[in-house]
């Protein structure tokens, strides 16, 4: 069970939130002019990330308001808690600082260019972190 | 004449209204264990949903008939009777004794939805959305701790605060109203649930207490 800190309403359980995918996906600017393959790749293609991800939730069972968060898809730590609307904040700096594993950040961020290394799928999530 | 034809049929439906955990009454009265923790429903209530901007002109004028919005998660406003619970930064819950409605003889909705008039936002009269059960006891706390992640304790959670927030897993806003009463107010379709729930975490204290 995570604890999500809502910018409203404080740390809440994982359970009265509702997850959004992936943030910072911009709407075309001229839909009309993205071929069909491009338009799919809009609407379904998404970041498979390994490491730190930026994604939307909305606290739908308290102030039923969206806003951004950067969480680590290995560990579940959550690093940023920012508002929708505002861009992705550094977390390189942010994850040295608090826990000194941020060497597995720069290749699974943001592009999704770099695989990730199979070899390193040992590391789990800690136990009891799922629901 | 159409209006006061309408006014006697809702007056009459009045009449006829079950609250929609009023088959558990018995229940809630048997299960309620005097001096450790009572459990029973709530009268009717006259609710509104209000979404506005409070730090628009409209928010103002519906804050002059509320007697004030509350500002943070957890505040409760209002005055005279009437309180005001924070759902969201724009949105908030009106609760008010039943006869403010429309309909017996109050004004509740007709003076908000006049507050807000043409400006963006809204006014619903949600009057039949929640029902409220009352908890209250020294054990009361321990109860909603069954089934609640929030930090209930005294030293976080004051009397007069509200949080929309889930108990026994259904979605609730739990108002504390006094050192040790509690007011819950689930959705109509989740008050049998939320009363059977609650009459179940509250078994253990009827038996002696087990040093």
């Amino acid at each position: 069970m995570l604890l999500i800190s809502c910018p409203n309403c404080g740390s809440r359980d994982e359970t009265e939130f509702h997850y959004g995918g992936q943030a910072h996906v911009p709407y075309p600017e001229n839909p009309n002019e993205l071929t069909d393959r491009q338009w799919a790749e809009y609407l379904f293609y998404r970041d498979n990330t390994k490491g730190t991800f930026a994604e939307r939730w909305n606290h739908s069972t308290g102030c039923r308001q969206w806003f951004n968060m950067l969480r680590d898809t290995v560990t579940y730590e959550i690093q940023a808690v920012y508002p929708m609307g505002t861009p992705r904040p550094d977390s390189a700096g942010k994850t040295t600082a608090d826990t000194g594993t941020a060497s597995t950040a720069a290749d699974s961020t943001t592009t999704g260019t770099a695989a990730p290394s199979l070899s390193s799928t040992s590391t789990t999530a800690p136990e009891g972190a799922t629901k | 004449m159409a209006n006061s034809a309408a006014l006697e049929g809702i007056n009459g439906l009045r009449d006829i209204r079950r609250s929609p955990a009023s088959h558990l009454a018995q229940a809630l009265e048997a299960g309620s264990v005097q001096g450790k923790v009572v459990l029973a429903e709530g009268p009717f209530q006259t609710m509104a949903g209000v979404r506005v901007n409070p730090r628009s002109e409209e928010g103002s004028r519906i804050a002059a008939v509320t007697g004030g919005l509350p500002v943070r998660c957890g505040d409760v406003g209002g005055a005279d009777g009437v309180s005001v619970l924070w759902l969201g930064p724009s949105e908030f819950l009106v609760v008010a004794p039943e006869e403010a409605h429309d309909s017996l003889g109050g004004k509740l909705i007709g003076s908000l939805t006049e507050a807000l008039g043409d400006a963006p936002g809204q006014v619903v009269d949600l009057s039949a959305n929640r029902t409220t059960f009352e908890l209250s006891g020294p054990r009361a706390r321990a109860v909603l701790e069954k089934g609640c992640a929030l930090d209930l304790h005294p030293r976080a959670l004051k009397p007069g605060t509200a949080l929309n927030t889930e108990v026994g897993n259904i979605p609730v806003v739990l108002q504390k109203t006094g050192e040790e009463s509690f007011r819950l107010f689930p959705r109509a379709s989740f008050a049998d649930f939320l009363g059977r729930w609650l009459l179940d975490a509250m078994r253990e204290y009827a038996s002696p207490e087990v040093p």
